[in-house]
């Protein structure tokens, strides 16, 4: 954390206006795509005519309480009105807006119009984390938190990218229109990364239209921006925006690793090796809610470890996971883990914590109620 | 046009009719403990909605510190993001449902009947049952804080469905302290409807009113016209929770987008509800210390009508980034940013009564110009917002928390603190101790800035609203609004000593306490009589 003090971090920001190594910190980013350009464009025009506005009024304003002030002896006029003057000062703001509004119409049709993309990517919210699905290329995945808990509990330093870091970021190509429809598997999200200028709210049972075409090769930070429970402040996203060609690759890569992954369902898997994987997906799906030594945080979240209800019925065990349960938080994972994930963190959730089941769930099984 | 009778001919008409013995004969109201429960006199019930809402600016301010001590620096320190997130909310609520209107509509229990002339309200007893309403809906809602789960997190907008199937079970008691809250204001609404339109003084025409009676009269009329649509809002909410109803829930086949349309298309004319009855304060206390007469009277009433009716057109401004269909977003940018026009004609009005005048600066005064100025600068903020491309880099960010508690603290709560120091020698019959009043004024002044400026900036550079912890670019921003905010919070305790210490004692007012005012309520002494204008002063134009 830097340790300027408050003051001159205030006077640094009046001359931050003008240079522009600090501009990022103190105004709106200009960002990388034409769009975000042209809003930055729009942001500064309506910020001066604020200032100059601002600065004709409280002139008039701090001059008349000089001038007219009684202890310097000035007499009241009896003058309560002018029609001339209220004409006119109502009808020059009201030219300035419809100046403003032309660039402004401009601007949104431009950043309405999402056709001819290139490639089409759903993002889905989730309590704590966004699930990026590239449509037609079978790759998927969940994007969580990076930070570690200790940074936040303040035992460990803070690193650069606290709270702005995540596992797997949105690998985009640049130079490419990319669609980006969301959608929510449970209460409103919002997805923005300010050097793009997206910010489109991500709400279940819609899907929501946005579109971007990202100039330069870099690492685009942002957050959720709608309030969504208790997480809200945890789920950022990350945008990695590479050339064509290294895109391609990554693309390529991860379309084997998805491949690989769903090939472990067919075979037997042994105890500790579901223990393992259970652990990692334990960890960056389900703790946030049911905490990491599974005790839940009651009402809302129950308590894993020792519910005797959900260790005596293995089968309404699975059947939570899969498909949820209706009126509550607890999403479907159906759609978003494989069935090797499933069988792992469902075996985990039995034998952690002190609920010694023993009982070992196989992908294959899970992989049966997936597709019936 | 400005009121046609003189005002000197109003004042010397009135004292006769007012003060003195015959008043005394008229003092039949309940006494003993019971006498602030069963009181139906609107200066009694003013000063108990007065006190309400002084309790809950305490109350919600506390709240605000805790969050303010959370972002001192990032990190997780004092509480738990659920906490947090309550803290949020309820300081929202609180401070909308619980400070902010009883606070105006306590005002205008004093002040109403006594700027047009009338005994009392219209309805008294009504006006007892609205007031008593509060402290039950308010015990409510705190209560939820200590029940399992805890209160309301879903933020003072409870979007659904945040705020239906993923809420903590409390949330129904939440809705029926709601509910009352909301009765509460629709039965004051018609009161001061009633009174305004059936208990002015002989002779005093509409456009003889003070700005304050005036913005009050349309602030009610939005009151009646939204507060059914919140209720209506809440009840769904009740249905989706406990009946299995699918409103805002769309795996049932409900729009979670239908809730912010209904919510805002009472939020938006809700937001102005808070701030047209300032607007009528800041035009009657200006003149005062200004020693000349508003300027534009007829010009403040049509802009205070024009806001009132453009507040019902403008509501999807706050869900630029939900999705909607281009023409409407278009339409929404339009209607916003004409808002600025008619607010507009208001300041310049206020510093064009300030040309020419003979001014002096006692404490309201200093509140009154505090106001313009910074309810100024959340004004243009608010323009910029209006721009939606812009507004999708703004959207709930801190630059959203920064233009509405400018329009909120130096906008409404100053306006509340100009009025309570402007009428103080009216209801207690002593001046307010100018020293601390000023002490009072100008720190409040400088934390609020320190508290609120450095917000624009925070939300500028990314940082979104209602987080418990952020990234590290943020920190410097957010420790100097902390050290603003225990500034500014702490400035209040100043305010309650000035107040008490004002109602114990000091230098004794005349009936006409401020020698610019001019309007009816100077006509009657300090400190006014339980009853006053029981005879109507009349003010009916005598020819020659």
């Amino acid at each position: 954390m830097r340790k300027t003090s408050v003051l001159a971090a205030l006077v640094a920001g009046v001359a931050g206006f003008e240079r522009n190594a600090l501009a990022n910190e103190w105004n709106m980013p200009v960002g990388v795509t034409e769009v975000s350009r042209h809003v930055y464009g729009l942001h500064m025009t309506i910020f001066w005519i604020c200032v100059v506005i601002g600065a004709v009024v409280f002139s008039v304003m701090f001059y008349s309480l000089f001038r007219y002030r009684r202890s310097k002896g000035a007499k009241a006029a009896n003058f309560h009105e002018h029609t001339t003057v209220e004409i006119f000062w109502t009808a020059v703001p009201l030219l300035i807006l419809v100046a403003m509004a032309i660039p402004a119409t401009a601007t949104l049709r431009h950043m309405y119009d999402a056709t001819e993309a290139e490639l089409d990517v759903m993002v889905t919210g989730h309590q704590w984390r966004w699930h990026y699905d590239y449509i037609g290329e079978d790759v998927n995945y969940f994007s969580n938190l990076a930070t570690p808990r200790e940074q936040i509990d303040g035992t460990q330093a803070k690193d650069a990218n606290y709270l702005l870091e995540v596992d797997q970021p949105l690998v985009l190509p640049v130079e490419r229109k990319v669609r980006l429809l969301m959608t929510s598997s449970d209460v409103i999200h919002s997805w923005w990364v300010p050097d793009l200028a997206v910010k489109k709210d991500a709400i279940p049972g819609f899907v929501n239209e946005a579109w971007t075409r990202i100039d330069e090769p870099g690492i685009y930070r942002g957050q959720c921006a709608e309030l969504c429970g208790k997480d809200h402040a945890f789920m950022p996203v990350v945008v990695h925006a590479m050339a064509q060609d290294e895109f391609d690759t990554w693309l390529a890569e991860r379309k084997q690793e998805a491949a690989a992954a769903a090939s472990g369902v067919d075979r037997n898997w042994t105890l500790p090796e579901l223990m393992e994987r259970g652990e990692q997906v334990y960890g960056s799906i389900c703790a946030s809610c049911h905490q990491p030594e599974g005790q839940g945080l009651p009402p809302t979240f129950p308590a894993l470890a020792n519910n005797q209800a959900l260790l005596d019925d293995l089968e309404h065990h699975i059947d939570t996971v899969v498909n949820g349960v209706a009126g509550t938080p607890m999403p479907a994972f159906s759609g978003t883990l494989n069935a090797v994930d499933i069988a792992a963190v469902i075996t985990y959730e039995r034998n952690a914590w002190g609920n010694d089941t023993g009982d070992i769930v196989q992908p294959s099984a899970i992989q049966a109620q997936l597709s019936p | 046009m400005a009121p046609k009778i003189p005002p000197k001919a109003r004042l010397e008409h009135s004292e006769s009719v007012t003060g003195g013995a015959a008043v005394d004969e008229h003092e039949h109201h309940p006494s003993g403990p019971l006498r602030w429960l069963l009181t139906t006199n609107h200066k009694e019930i003013g000063t108990l909605y007065l006190i309400f809402s002084l309790t809950m600016f305490l109350i919600g301010g506390v709240m605000a510190l805790v969050i303010r001590v959370e972002l001192f620096q990032p990190g997780l320190q004092l509480v738990r993001p659920e906490f947090f997130n309550q803290m949020t909310t309820m300081h929202g609520l609180i401070m909308v449902f619980g400070a902010v209107m009883p606070g105006f509509v306590g005002l205008a229990n004093w002040m109403v009947p006594l700027q047009i002339g009338a005994p009392d309200m219209a309805l008294p007893r009504l006006n007892n049952f609205s007031f008593w309403l509060l402290p039950v809906a308010f015990l409510l809602l705190l209560s939820t804080l200590l029940m399992p789960g805890g209160g309301p997190n879903f933020g003072w907008t409870f979007y659904a469905p945040l705020s239906t199937t993923y809420s903590p079970p409390s949330t129904t008691f939440f809705i029926l302290s709601l509910h009352m809250a909301g009765i509460s204001s629709i039965l004051g609404a018609i009161n001061i409807i009633a009174t305004i339109l059936n208990l002015r003084a002989p002779g005093m025409r509409l456009m003889d009113m003070t700005l304050f009676v005036w913005t009050w009269l349309i602030t009610a009329f939005l009151l009646i016209a939204v507060m059914p649509v919140l209720a209506g809002v809440i009840t769904m909410m009740l249905m989706d929770i406990n009946f299995g109803t699918s409103f805002f829930n769309a795996a049932g086949g409900g729009d979670p987008v239908l809730f912010q349309h209904l919510f805002w298309f009472f939020g938006h004319p809700e937001v102005y509800i808070m701030i047209l009855p300032a607007f009528g304060i800041i035009s009657i206390i200006v003149p005062t210390f200004a020693r000349k007469p508003l300027f534009g009277y007829a010009s403040m009433v049509y802009a205070t009508a024009s806001i009132a009716i453009l507040s019902f057109l403008v509501w999807a401004h706050h869900m630029f980034s939900v999705g909607l269909p281009l023409i409407a977003e278009l339409f929404f940018m339009y209607t916003t940013m004409l808002i600025a026009v008619p607010t507009g004609v208001k300041v310049f009005n206020w510093i064009t009564t300030l040309f020419r005048g003979s001014i002096t600066f006692e404490t309201p005064m200093l509140f009154s110009l505090a106001f313009i100025v910074l309810f100024t600068i959340g004004g243009f903020s608010g323009l910029m917002l209006a721009i939606a491309p812009a507004d999708f880099q703004y959207h709930d960010t801190y630059f959203v928390v920064a233009h509405f508690h400018y329009v909120l603290v130096p906008g409404a709560v100053f306006s509340i603190m100009a009025a309570v120091y402007y009428w103080l020698p009216k209801w207690t019959g002593h001046y307010p101790d100018e020293r601390i009043g000023r002490w009072h004024f100008w720190l409040s002044v400088i934390g609020v800035n320190l508290l609120f400026f450095p917000m624009h900036f925070a939300g500028l550079a990314g940082m979104p609203r209602r987080i418990p912890d952020y990234a590290l670019q943020f920190a410097d921003f957010n420790m100097a609004s902390s050290i603003g905010g225990f500034l500014f919070g702490f400035s209040q305790l100043l305010f309650v000593w000035v107040v008490i210490k004002c109602v114990r004692g000091g230098e004794t007012a005349p009936a006409k306490a401020w020698d610019g005012a001019t309007d009816l309520e100077w006509s009657v002494p300090s400190p006014a009589p339980l009853h006053t204008f029981e005879t109507p002063p009349d003010l009916r134009r005598v020819a020659g």
